[in-house]
């Protein structure tokens, strides 16, 4: 039969009065589209160009982390930390060494706890630039990019200096850092810090009151409070929807509790408002820093405790005990006692929590990681569904998922 | 004892025995519940409007070779209000089913579907328990501790 036949007067019948209305159209958003962010798959039914359900489908950055954590020492897992949400590493490594030492039952020395802070308040920013940029550009605001990697550059060479990459920097460490910090850090730092929010305003002229960015951003994506709580979104997210909830706050680690600052938080929980509550979430991060540029302690970075910190170089070489401990800890690790605790820090996306049950080895039993991106797409298709395909762009992007952590 | 917490004693008052165990660890609190309570105690806990957990953090789950019981599920709880954090955990047979709490907190949907995928516990009465992370037609559960790691 020839598929252009004319239709017979039975099929004529068949076709609705108006064919536009019943017909959709499935399509597949990602896993390879620039405005995923990464490798996001999407399958979204549309009608013209309504969308009238999404699909979300995940697991094609999924690199089983969870699996690879119980064969490593605590130690040896600090690199994969980086790779979960990669565009704040510093804060991931954070987050994990503290629940390792929630295990283990250490503390770290104030100093060290005082860089930590450090770390994440400038992983915070520069995750929110970028968010901040790429969000823009989705949206076809290209200039925003340009301005924001201007910044964001600056804190990378931040980042270098303290940790010698800008990337993968696995920075701290179980019971301390790897390093101090460079003298030369804080002149740098607080030039930047005082220059800053007159940056973060030029953004601001930008975007916050112009027509277009109000027009894709306002009343798109709406999330009520209640329901927020109900999908267990966190971060940025959450608060943009009018929850106060930050864990810096609601369970202070690492010393945040020594530090002033505002949990900004929105009203409708559209597009525009987790816009608004990241910009001055850059602002109070601004705050912190200052604070802890100008409190910060003196003395030792690392814990006494020779079974778990490695030694100074000069001691290894001097030492024969100290050259066993380092040998041991490398090679072996440190055994963790018997039990379970969940570590949760405020990363930029939200909650990140660790999950570490051991049963007395070397290497976790299990290890599970709360991705707060993970729960954050959750929200996709209770925020999408009847809306029309550009906002899906501006929900995805104000969501700010990263696919590394989402998948893990 | 004396100075329990105050979930504690008053899952112990409704449950009875359903509570088998409660662990303070580095000043976490977690309940061993029953598994054929766990939605029923779930529901409790976020209703309750003294308990009020009214955030699903997490779920997950943990797979064991030769002991009594071959799952733990693992729950962990957020009051907003109160600022406090809970955790439960159940313990399965080999059989590895257990009621979802979909319907408590419709958030645990992914979290439960992950728990499938990766551990191979099941939810009964969980809406769409597919794989999440590995492929749809992929065969076992890579966390299980019986899983082949070379080829």
């Amino acid at each position: 039969m020839s598929p252009f036949r004319g239709a017979t007067a039975e099929e004529m019948e068949k076709i609705p009065e108006n064919p536009l209305t019943p017909e959709t159209v499935t399509i597949n958003m990602g896993p390879q589209h620039p405005s995923t962010h990464g490798v996001l798959r999407l399958v979204v039914e549309l009608d013209g160009e309504v969308v009238r359900k999404v699909v979300p489908h995940l697991g094609y950055l999924h690199r089983g982390m969870e699996k690879i954590a119980e064969s490593m020492t605590y130690h040896q897992f600090i690199p994969y930390t980086d790779r979960l949400d990669y565009l704040a590493p510093l804060s991931n490594n954070v987050g994990f060494v503290l629940a390792v030492e929630k295990l283990i039952g250490l503390e770290v020395p104030p100093r060290c706890r005082a860089i930590r802070v450090l770390c994440c308040e400038i992983a915070r920013i520069s995750a929110h630039l970028l968010w901040l940029g790429t969000g823009a550009l989705d949206l076809g605001a290209a200039t925003v990019f340009f301005h924001t990697f201007r910044e964001r550059e600056t804190l990378y060479n931040f980042i270098e200096m303290i940790t010698g990459t800008r990337l993968t920097t696995s920075y701290p460490r179980v019971g301390g850092l790897a390093r101090d910090i460079p003298e030369k850090l804080i002149p740098q730092l607080t030039q930047f810090l005082e220059t800053f929010p007159a940056t973060v305003k030029e953004y601001e002229d930008l975007l916050t009151r112009n027509n277009i960015w109000l027009k894709r951003t306002e009343n798109i994506g709406r999330l009520s409070a209640a329901d927020a709580i109900e999908l267990g979104l966190t971060g940025p997210n959450l608060r943009a929807s009018g929850v106060e909830y930050d864990v810096r706050k609601a369970f202070p680690y690492s010393g945040y509790e020594q530090y002033k600052f505002d949990i900004p938080i929105g009203s409708t929980g559209d597009c525009y408002d987790r816009y608004l509550v990241r910009i001055e979430e850059m602002r109070q991060s601004v705050a912190i820093l200052k604070q802890v540029v100008s409190t910060l302690p003196s003395g030792p970075i690392n814990a006494d405790d020779p079974k778990v910190v490695l030694p100074t170089k000069r001691k290894v070489l001097t030492s024969m005990e100290e050259l066993i401990h380092q040998f041991i800890i490398v090679t072996e690790g440190f055994p963790a006692p018997h039990g379970e605790v969940y570590q949760a820090i405020e990363a930029p996306k939200g909650e990140l929590g660790f999950y570490l049950k051991s049963e007395g080895d070397k290497s976790p039993y299990r290890m599970k990681i709360r991705s707060p991106s993970f729960v954050s797409l959750q929200a996709v298709p209770l925020m999408a569904e009847g809306m029309m395909v550009s906002d899906l762009i501006a929900i995805v992007a104000s969501l700010d998922p990263v696919m590394g952590e989402v998948d893990r | 004892m004396g100075s329990e917490p105050r979930e504690v004693e008053k899952v112990r008052e409704r449950f009875g025995d359903a509570l088998q165990d409660v662990v303070y660890f580095r000043g976490e609190d977690t309940l061993v519940v029953s598994a054929e309570k766990i939605a029923e105690i779930c529901r409790f806990l976020r209703h309750d409007p003294e308990m009020a957990f009214d955030f699903l953090v997490d779920v997950t789950g943990i797979h064991y070779l030769e002991r009594e019981y071959s799952y733990e599920v693992i729950y962990h709880l957020l009051s907003l209000a109160r600022r406090r954090r809970l955790r439960l955990r159940t313990r399965l047979g080999e059989e590895g089913e257990i009621d979802t709490v979909t319907t408590v907190w419709r958030g645990a949907d992914w979290h439960e579907r992950e728990a499938y995928d990766l551990v191979g516990v099941r939810f009964r009465g969980h809406p769409d328990l597919r794989r999440i992370l590995m492929p749809d037609d992929y065969q076992g559960h890579p966390l299980r501790k019986d899983f082949p790691l070379e080829q």
